[in-house]
């Protein structure tokens, strides 16, 4: 049943430690590689400015990222410290898919039970999902406010690919699982939360890896627009006086901040999936 | 169909259908499976139900366990029309359908927790039941760690966890390899019969049906009708019915098999 049944008295075979010893190597190699992809990018991005092969003034550079973060993390008369806007973006991206995961199912639940509901609303729900919801952010903010809107478009961006996401992991349900169910006398409710819920909890974590980026996405351009906090905000900021070294260093955070809510995210998926 | 035949019993039928005729809807048109059904099944009878693929056997058993309603007719269970699932009749499926994301012991609770059942009583059931079927190291394993053969027996204790009267089998070892199958047709035939269920045995496999059920019902193609009724005799030296293995070498078998064989081909040419 698992590798460990195969094992002979004396340990692992050496043509099984041979094929570890390749597999560890393969492994290492492969991050090795990915290691180097993101030096070279650093060091071409330092060394193409400074050699003026491009202009610095459009793209900053690395090195010039730190005493800048450093600046930054001081409150100033115009700003408040990085540290705050970074934590307003990530809250509103939590909130954002959250938000777009908790309604998301529960609507997708609300079709799955009403199918007349379903075959209604698809058209719409197919169309909400194709329009660019962005085109909404300065509507957003007219009808929601600075703070609101910007929760607001990153639960918009989110929603509906979810709903759809969702709706159809329901639909993928092995219908004689819910024939089982229903031997047993199984109620309609009985069939979500016995047979639909937990088989689609692989889909659940396919929208919630969607929906991480898609949520953050929302935010960012919400703050673009309407915010006077958040790293969309301070990278417009820096965009509008023209202080490349602040936008590169907003999208240098946005970029730990995605990696890390990949990581999240992973690391969920893996605690759940060992149950499988 | 005026008088069902019974299996020769005078108690009153456990499983009844009566004239029973079940069509399915569908934008296409309609699909008429089953026609004119009478069938009367005594309590603690054994029967297996053949017939080719799409004769309707899965629909006979979705309407005596209640899922399916007959489109005309009526099937009864203890004299008394079926309205829906009920806690008398288990179904057992074609595949295990175990839910991955359960434990071997928590899918054998399935149907007690549907039902509502006290929930300590079932789980120790099911522990005794699984114990019982060897997968007693296994309670608390997920069901892709066990094999085919294991994971059917599961099945059969999920089935018997809710301790129906009776034990409809919608061919429970088509999945399987044939030494498991004969295997395990021996293990459930046993414990059905020690637990007096009356047991309704659907399967297209000749030989599982003689070996294992004391009265063979022949569908015929569909729109499925009853073909034939036939009563399955072995003589042995207690009177008792021998095990399904034992009962292939019976010299008895082979004339059973090619009766069935027969009526069964018959439907092949036309
Ligand atoms: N839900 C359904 N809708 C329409 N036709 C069906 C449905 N289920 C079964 N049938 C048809 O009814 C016939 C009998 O099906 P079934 O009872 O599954 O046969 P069997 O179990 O003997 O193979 C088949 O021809 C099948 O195509
Ligand atoms: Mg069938």
């Amino acid at each position: 049943m698992s590798k460990a049944d195969i094992r002979t008295e004396t340990g692992p075979s050496p043509q099984y430690r041979e094929w570890l010893r390749r597999e560890r190597r393969g492994h290492l190699a492969v991050r090795a590689a990915q290691l180097a992809v993101l030096v070279i990018f650093l060091v071409l991005w330092e060394v193409l400015p400074k050699a003026h092969v491009i202009n610095p003034l459009f793209t900053s550079y690395p090195s010039a990222l730190w005493p800048t973060f450093l600046e930054l993390l001081k409150d100033s008369p115009q700003q408040v410290n990085i540290l705050a806007h970074t934590w307003a973006t990530v809250l509103a991206t939590v909130i954002g898919f959250t938000a777009a995961m908790v309604f998301g199912t529960a609507i997708a639940a609300a079709l799955w039970w009403w199918d007349g509901l379903y075959k209604v609303l698809d058209p719409y729900l197919v169309v909400a999902n194709a329009m660019p919801k962005t085109a909404f952010v300065p509507i957003f903010y007219l009808w929601l406010g600075a703070t609101m809107s910007v929760y607001g478009m990153s639960l918009a961006i989110s929603l509906f690919v979810t709903i759809l996401m969702i709706y159809s992991g329901f639909q993928g349900t092995d219908p004689n699982k819910v024939k089982l169910a229903q031997t047993f006398g199984a109620s309609k409710g009985q069939i979500l939360t016995k047979v639909v819920l937990p088989g689609s909890v692989p889909t659940l974590i396919a929208a919630l890896k969607v929906n991480a980026g898609l949520s953050l996405v929302g935010v960012v351009v919400g703050e673009f627009q309407s915010a006077n906090l958040g790293l969309g905000y301070l990278i417009q900021y820096g965009s509008q006086i023209f202080k490349m070294n602040i936008v590169m260093c907003g999208i240098t955070i946005l970029a730990v901040v995605s990696s890390l809510m990949y990581l999240a995210i992973s690391w969920l998926e893996t605690a759940v999936m060992r149950r499988r | 169909m005026s008088a069902p035949a019974t299996g020769g019993a005078a108690v009153p039928p456990k499983v009844e259908l009566l004239g029973v005729n079940l069509r399915y809807f569908g934008t296409e048109g309609e699909t008429e499976a089953l026609k004119d059904i009478s069938i009367a099944i005594a309590p603690g009878e054994f029967v297996a139900i053949i017939g080719q693929s799409g004769c309707g056997k899965s629909t006979l058993l979705s309407l005596i366990s209640g899922i399916l309603k007959p489109t005309e007719g009526s099937v009864l269970v203890d004299g008394k029309p079926v309205a829906g699932p009920s806690r008398k009749v288990g179904y057992m499926l074609q595949q295990d359908y175990l839910f991955e994301w359960r434990t071997i012991l928590d899918n054998a609770v399935l149907g007690a927790e549907i039902q509502g059942a006290d929930i300590r009583k079932a789980r120790e059931r099911a522990t005794q039941l699984l114990t019982r079927y060897g997968l007693g190291q296994f309670l608390h394993h997920l069901p892709r760690q066990l094999s085919g053969g294991m994971r059917q027996r599961v099945a059969l204790a999920r089935t018997l966890c809710t301790d129906p009267d009776v034990v409809l089998l919608d061919e429970p070892f088509s999945a399987l390899d044939s030494q498991t199958r004969i295997a395990l047709a021996d293990e459930v035939a046993e414990i059905l019969r020690r637990e007096r269920k009356t047991a309704i045995l659907v399967t297209h496999d000749i030989g599982e049906a003689v070996s294992m059920a004391e009265r063979v019902v022949v569908l015929s193609r569909r729109p499925g009708r009853v073909k034939s009724d036939h009563a399955i005799r072995f003589a042995t030296a207690n009177g008792s019915r021998p095990a399904p293995f034992a009962a292939r070498n019976a010299p008895e078998f082979n004339g059973y098999f090619n009766t069935l064989w027969r009526e069964l081909e018959v439907h092949v040419e036309g």
